[in-house]
């Protein structure tokens, strides 16, 4: 009673507050240990490992081919990139000459794979700053492409096509068609996001000047993708180190300078026009061909360690194989790119307010089975 | 047909036949607890058709359908989901304030129900008719924060005091813009009794009829509305993507359904305000003069223009719901204070010097 007369107990004190593992803008049991006073924010600490499946461990237990069905479950959002990765790094160390055919059905899938990565994104983001209709139109255009995915490969999530020599099959003959339909359809669609969204004064207020990412932040915490774009940091994969058909094609790797909430989303509406133009460039121009490269049905790569990046709707994902000439690798890691732009949240949020955290977590487009592996 | 263009009818004749067999106490006590029959029949009505509304109304922005299985076009889900959560476990934190927890809902309740019963439905169906009559609604709408409030603190989660706390500094503040939007009017009325206001637009709106002033405080009555009811894109309490369900996370069931309710119903009484202050309330369409013109939109019944225009007002309330954003808490604060609440002050001045000089119509 005494300390209440004295005002003690009615000091102002920090206080923390669990936001996750269940959680709604937290997209999957990501554990954020937040520090508060009042609404905001002094410290952000994640905290990781409910969705950890060890899969670096199961890799090392099994074939080349079955590593590459265990990367689409990782960032389930980039899952042909991730397949891609395996099958490039796998193709570097045997050494194999991949026809044009492959390459560019590669590029093609690839982009497709970003565009519908980033219009999940676009639609979660809105529904993260309550704009809940974004949502439901970000699906709307993404079911296009999933259905386009289910077509060539069957599956609509954690999607397979690509296997180390080639792909699992060759095209469907609808393919092109649908693919052409979809960009048209996109085409028009995509001015509808920036009315939508991006020019409302309520979107702008919430994402300008929030969650400022430095360039030098970001190099030093290691942030690559549209994130680290945002803030002027040149890291395109796709640019600097090509891979499949990346070389044959134009296009601009979208930088800003800005680095907050709002040139990060601007960056990836700006990339969505750029896969947009890809597609465009290479889906009239498939060049004949297997789709596959015979390969042993049991790979075995020869002794040797191999790195290969590939550019993902989130940023760089990398595998590094070291093999000491058997069916499976002796030590796999990947570099997931959620896990680098996870570790710069604290530097971004601090100061900040909850709802802030929110938009900030949203333009991070967190896929927490790819910080969890 | 009568009665249906005049309630007044109707009453009186209940009112006659239960004298005629009950004494004067008695016949008071029946008519209170009819009056009270109707509203709760009312609440539940409004539950049902409201939720069904913005579930379908959503659908519509969203390009899907909405609820289609339980009835034709899905018109009984709402009795599902009603027959749902009558059976859901009313479920309580174990360090929880049991007696304000329970308290809680059903205060935002009282609230809502005090408010509309002295909301003008149509000609003679007004079951309170004070000469302060919309002093009154603002005093009692308003009592609807202590719930949220109670609710948030008594439920033992931080999430829950967040929403609370963000809720009461932004229902104190939006309460201003209201009450001095609503005062706009009354300069013109000279009454503050809710029926004498419905009166005074028998030739003309005010809101045609207040030139740009009672545009202007239309406009910021929607704004501050908007946000005295908790929806979006001012729905900070319940902000699901930052606090998960804000200061109604911890309940469940039958008091769930009663916070759901009561949204529902303050959204119902703050645009019917704003169609007795703005919109003529049961006033048909009337241009001062016309008399044949006048004479046709008599024909439809007071009861269906109140509808209509109170059915118009909610609807751009889920319009705003659905097309929106939501905004931070500073900046919601900075809305009310520094840009409503200064307008409307300037413009109450304005409508006042209008008065005055006799300009409107």
């Amino acid at each position: 009673m005494e300390e209440v007369i004295q005002g003690k107990d009615l000091e102002s004190k920090e206080y923390f507050i669990n936001m996750g593992p269940q959680h709604p803008s937290t997209h999957g049991v990501l554990r954020l240990v937040l520090s508060l006073d009042g609404e905001i924010i002094r410290k952000v600490e994640p905290h990781l490992g409910f969705i950890h499946r060890s899969i670096e461990k199961m890799c090392e237990h099994d074939v080349y081919n079955q590593i590459v069905h265990l990367t689409d479950r990782m960032d389930y959002l980039s899952c042909h990139i991730n397949n891609e990765a395996v099958c490039l790094c796998v193709e570097q160390a045997l050494q194999l000459e991949i026809p044009d055919r492959i390459k560019v059905i590669r590029t093609i899938i690839g982009e497709l794979t970003r565009l519908s990565s980033h219009q999940l994104w676009w639609g979660v983001m809105g529904m993260d700053l309550g704009a809940i209709t974004t949502f439901l139109y970000g699906f709307r255009d993404r079911e296009m492409i999933t259905d386009i995915f289910e077509e060539t490969c069957g599956a609509r999530l954690t999607m397979n096509y690509n296997l180390p020599g080639g792909l699992m099959f060759d095209i469907h003959p609808n393919f092109q068609k649908r693919t052409k339909d979809f960009l048209a359809h996109f085409k028009k669609k995509l001015p509808e996001y920036d009315t939508l969204l991006s020019n409302n004064v309520i979107f702008r207020e919430r994402t300008k000047g929030i969650g400022y990412l430095s360039k030098e932040d970001a190099i030093s915490y290691g942030v690559t993708g549209p994130t680290a774009r945002a803030s002027g940091f040149s890291c395109d994969v796709r640019k600097h180190h090509p891979y499949s058909a990346y070389d044959k094609v134009k296009f601009n790797e979208i930088l800003d300078t800005e680095g907050d909430c709002f040139a990060r989303y601007k960056c990836r509406i700006a990339e969505m026009w750029e896969s947009m133009s890809i597609i465009e460039q290479l889906i009239d121009n498939i060049p004949e061909g297997p789709h596959k490269v015979p390969t042993k049905a049991v790979i075995k790569l020869p002794k040797g360690e191999w790195y290969q990046k590939v550019e993902t709707a989130r940023g760089e994902f990398g595998v590094y194989i070291i093999s000491e000439g058997q069916k499976s690798p002796y030590r796999l890691k990947f570099r997931s790119p959620g896990f680098s732009n996870l570790s710069a949240l604290d530097h971004m949020a601090r100061g900040c307010k909850i709802a802030d955290l929110v938009a900030i977590m949203s333009t991070l487009d967190l896929v927490i089975p790819d910080i969890d592996r | 047909m009568n009665w249906l263009y005049d309630f007044s009818y109707l009453t009186r004749s209940i009112h006659e036949s239960l004298a005629e067999t009950f004494e004067p106490t008695t016949v008071t006590i029946i008519e209170m607890a009819l009056a009270g029959v109707c509203f709760m029949i009312l609440f539940a009505l409004l539950g049902l058709v409201l939720v069904y509304a913005e579930r379908k109304v959503s659908a519509f922005f969203q390009q899907r359908l909405g609820p289609m299985r339980v009835g034709k076009w899905g018109t009984a889900q709402t009795l599902a989901d009603v027959i749902k959560l009558l059976m859901k476990e009313p479920l309580m934190n174990k360090n929880a304030d049991r007696f304000l927890f329970n308290l809680a809902p059903y205060i935002i309740m009282i609230a809502a129900f005090m408010a509309m019963a002295s909301l003008p439905f149509a000609k003679g169906l007004q079951a309170l008719d004070f000469d302060i009559g919309l002093l009154y609604i603002s005093a009692v709408s308003s009592l609807g924060v202590i719930g949220i409030l109670l609710a948030g603190w008594s439920s033992d989660n931080k999430y829950s005091l967040i929403g609370a706390m963000r809720s009461g500094a932004q229902i104190i503040s939006y309460e201003l813009s209201v009450g001095l939007s609503l005062l706009t009017i009354v300069v013109l009325t000279g009454s503050l009794q809710l029926s004498t206001i419905v009166e005074s637009q028998a030739n003309g709106w005010w809101i045609f009829k207040g030139h740009i002033p009672a545009v202007i405080a239309f406009v910021i009555f929607l704004i501050a509305s908007t946000a005295e009811t908790n929806r979006g894109p001012f729905d900070l309490a319940e902000a699901e993507s930052e606090l998960t369900a804000g200061f109604h996370t911890e309940y469940s069931g039958l008091k769930f359904a009663f916070f759901f309710l009561a949204e529902f119903a303050n959204m119902f009484i703050v645009s019917a305000i704003g169609a007795t202050v703005f919109l003529g309330g049961w006033m048909p369409f009337h241009i001062g003069g016309w008399e044949g013109f006048n004479g046709v939109m008599d024909y439809i019944p007071p009861i269906f223009w109140f509808i209509g225009k109170v059915s118009f007002l909610i609807f751009l309330m889920m319009w705003f719901r659905w097309t929106f954003p939501r905004l931070r808490i500073d900046q919601l604060l900075t809305l009310e204070w520094k840009y409503l609440l200064p307008v409307s002050l300037m413009n109450i001045v304005l409508m006042a010097f209008l008065s005055l000089m006799g300009w409107h119509f």
